[in-house]
């Protein structure tokens, strides 16, 4: 069994403190992805597990085992660079099996995996060559490779695809949960954390998402809950393009919302999911795919004026302000020619399922008790 | 359209023409100028050096009557009688002598600088910051004012006339100078490699000789051909060191016939002198190329 298990984990640099204690269990088999903004310790923490990095407290378990003060090398893990990190002297071939020569393991057995892993991949023809001599997209599969070879418990990826083209990196999306797959339909090892700052490869690729910032975890979830149910406005700020909107205003009621001098009827559905003693200042969440758009004036929408349009192929942003504050809606863009125009004054609807209220203090999401 | 009208009108095509050929002689010109220059000033520089081959091959006597490069009787005379040399040995025991003292001092100058860099560059320990201002001062350091308190040690170490005074501070990366060079390189490449060799389960000494040492070749080949050279030439050092003469390296042999000669047999010094130039000349044109890698990148690119 291979599950990874961070206890309190804590990273200080100096005075300053990276990580703040930070708790979380990766399932064996489990692909987990850390996602968060730069400077928000996802990194420090992958290269904690990987034992790059000494770790200031707490404790890191590996299948069970304690490994805190284990060299990298022993922890059985394997991790892919975000910029390869291929050693430039050795051809693919020797990159690939620089694990196994230092394990002094048989030569024959040593081909074997070479041929396995680079027929997985498919290197093959690309065994002879150095590092120079390919792609990046090329360069990322030995890498893969190399951290495939050695068998190990949990794969770590920091950032393998942020040095790609954005065509080669969804390609290598798709390549990478497939392996993930194989290796688990084939019964092997295949618990992977996998880094990186893009939502996009978080919600695509993960099992579960942990969305850190600032050395906390601010939510752990699968990737349908983590957009629905955002547990406060971090993480329903940092999941969902474009950006989820933001609106300060009062709870009256348990229907409707008092934002930028209107009122925001929500219903009764709503109120539901609320709990009873909910009441005062809220953060109002909508997501601008929750947004409808009426021509017409509409009792308990928010009446704003179109200020900007982004014409995006298949629907439309558009920048609306509402008094003080700009709110994006996206509407199809079939919809286009009935939608308004800039200038135009129009009535945003919010859908009440797709609404949040956060606890303006604390940023917590108070609308999730059903 | 415009092509098509060029193209057919005669007094046009041979203007271009004209002009194009008037660009080229100009471009030739400029060319052979430029080389003329270089060639001249090149030679200027190469002259004591090509003059002394050239009064190598002279008889003693005309080295002082014929002023010109060129020898008008060429003899061996010099390297024969020169090799010989007026002590009981040939000039081949002191270039085994200085091979003798050159090579395990540039194999210890690679090992101990290599190791000494990799930890500055590479680890925290205590001290660090104050122990590599304190090598880098060593570099400001006049050589000669250690002089007199290393001999002291030496003598005390009963190492006088051997080759350890010579071979033991480079094998304790006493050179501070390639230490800083090593470091400044290793600076340079990205620690993503040596991480990736942990992961992969080798240990700091593996992850140093597997993997930073084929990084660092450029910049170790360098020097290694920096101290080669400086240690042929080196002429202080075995003077003060090395009494006996079946221990001289070349460069106290040639000071060896200048001195017990009666009348100066200048033919012999200067043919000896080629004959000592030849090594350290012929090791930098074959690595003439990691040389000036070494020197000139910072690092390799990602």
């Amino acid at each position: 069994m291979a599950r990874l298990q961070l206890r309190n984990l804590e990273k200080d640099y100096g005075s300053l403190r990276a990580v703040h204690g930070i708790n979380l269990d990766v399932e064996d088999g489990e692909f987990m992805v850390l996602v968060g903004p730069s400077g928000c310790a996802k990194s420090t923490t992958l290269r904690m597990i990987a034992g790059l990095e000494r770790i200031t407290g707490g404790e890191i378990r590996i299948g069970g085992e304690l490994v805190n003060e284990k060299p990298p090398g022993d922890r059985g893990i394997s991790m892919v660079f975000q910029n390869y990190a291929l050693y430039p002297h050795m051809k693919v071939r020797k990159n690939l099996s620089f694990s196994m020569r230092l394990k002094r393991r048989p030569a024959n057995e040593i081909e074997k995996a070479t041929e396995h892993v680079s027929g997985l991949l498919e290197i093959n023809p690309l065994l002879d060559r150095l590092p120079k001599q390919l792609s990046g997209g090329q360069a990322q599969r030995v890498a893969v490779g190399r951290a495939l070879i050695k068998k190990p418990q949990v794969f770590l990826f920091d950032e393998p695809l942020s040095n790609l083209d954005a065509k080669l990196r969804a390609s290598m999306r798709v390549r990478i949960t497939d392996l993930h797959k194989r290796l688990k339909a084939e019964g092997q090892q295949a618990t992977v954390v996998y880094v990186t700052h893009d939502q996009t490869e978080a919600m695509t690729m993960g099992d579960r998402i942990c969305v850190m910032k600032d050395g906390h975890i601010m939510q752990v979830a699968d990737p349908v809950t983590l957009y629905n149910r955002p547990a406060n406005t971090f993480v329903a700020g940092f999941i969902g393009s474009p950006e989820m909107n933001f609106l300060d205003g009062e709870l009256e009621g348990q229907t409707r919302v008092k934002a930028a001098d209107q009122t925001v009827a929500l219903g009764d559905e709503f109120a539901r999911r609320l709990s009873a003693e909910t009441s005062g200042d809220v953060t109002l969440g909508i997501r601008p795919q929750h947004l409808r758009i009426a021509e017409t004036e509409t009792p308990g929408t928010l009446k704003g004026k179109v200020n900007h349009i982004e014409f995006m192929g298949h629907e439309v942003y558009l920048y609306v302000d509402v008094g003080p504050k700009r709110l994006i809606a996206v509407v199809p863009s079939a919809a286009y020619d009935r939608a308004a125009l800039r200038d135009d004054w129009v009535w945003l609807s919010p859908d009440p399922k797709g609404v949040h209220l956060f606890d303006r203090q604390t940023g917590e999401n108070i609308s999730l008790a059903i | 359209m415009t092509e098509h009208v060029l193209s057919h009108d005669p007094s046009t095509v041979g203007e271009v023409a004209g002009i194009r050929a008037r660009e080229q002689r100009r471009h030739k010109a400029s060319i052979a100028l430029r080389y003329f220059l270089l060639a001249a000033v090149g030679l200027l520089m190469l002259y004591p050096l090509i003059w002394l081959i050239g009064a190598s091959f002279k008889t003693n006597s005309e080295i002082f009557a014929n002023p010109g490069f060129w020898p008008e009787n060429p003899t061996l005379d010099g390297y024969i009688k020169g090799w010989q040399t007026s002590t009981p040995y040939s000039f081949g025991t002191f270039f085994l002598n200085t091979l003798w003292i050159v090579i395990p001092k540039v194999i210890g100058t690679a090992i101990s600088c290599t190791a000494v860099a990799y930890g500055f560059a590479r680890f925290d320990f205590p001290f660090k910051k104050v122990l590599f201002a304190s090598l880098i001062a060593t570099l400001l350091l006049p050589n000669v004012v250690t002089r007199i308190p290393q001999y002291l040690l030496f003598r005390d170490l009963g190492w006088l006339d051997s080759f350890l005074p010579l071979w033991v501070p480079s094998a304790f990366a006493g050179d501070a100078f390639f230490v800083f060079m090593l470091v400044q390189f290793l600076r340079a490449i990205p620690r993503d490699m040596e991480e990736a060799a942990r992961v992969d389960g080798a240990t700091t000494w593996q992850t140093l000789i597997f993997i930073v040492v084929p990084l660092l070749m450029p910049a170790l080949i360098s020097v290694c051909l920096f101290q080669f050279m400086w240690t042929m030439n080196d002429f202080l050092g075995p003077l003060i060191y090395i009494s006996s003469v079946d221990k001289y390296p070349v460069s106290l042999a040639l000071k060896l016939s200048i001195d017990t000669t009666e009348a100066f047999e200048w033919n012999r010094v200067l043919a000896m002198s080629v004959l000592a130039l030849t090594p350290a000349l012929a090791v930098f044109f074959l690595a003439q190329k990691y040389f000036i890698d070494g020197i000139s990148s910072g690092g390799i690119k990602g």
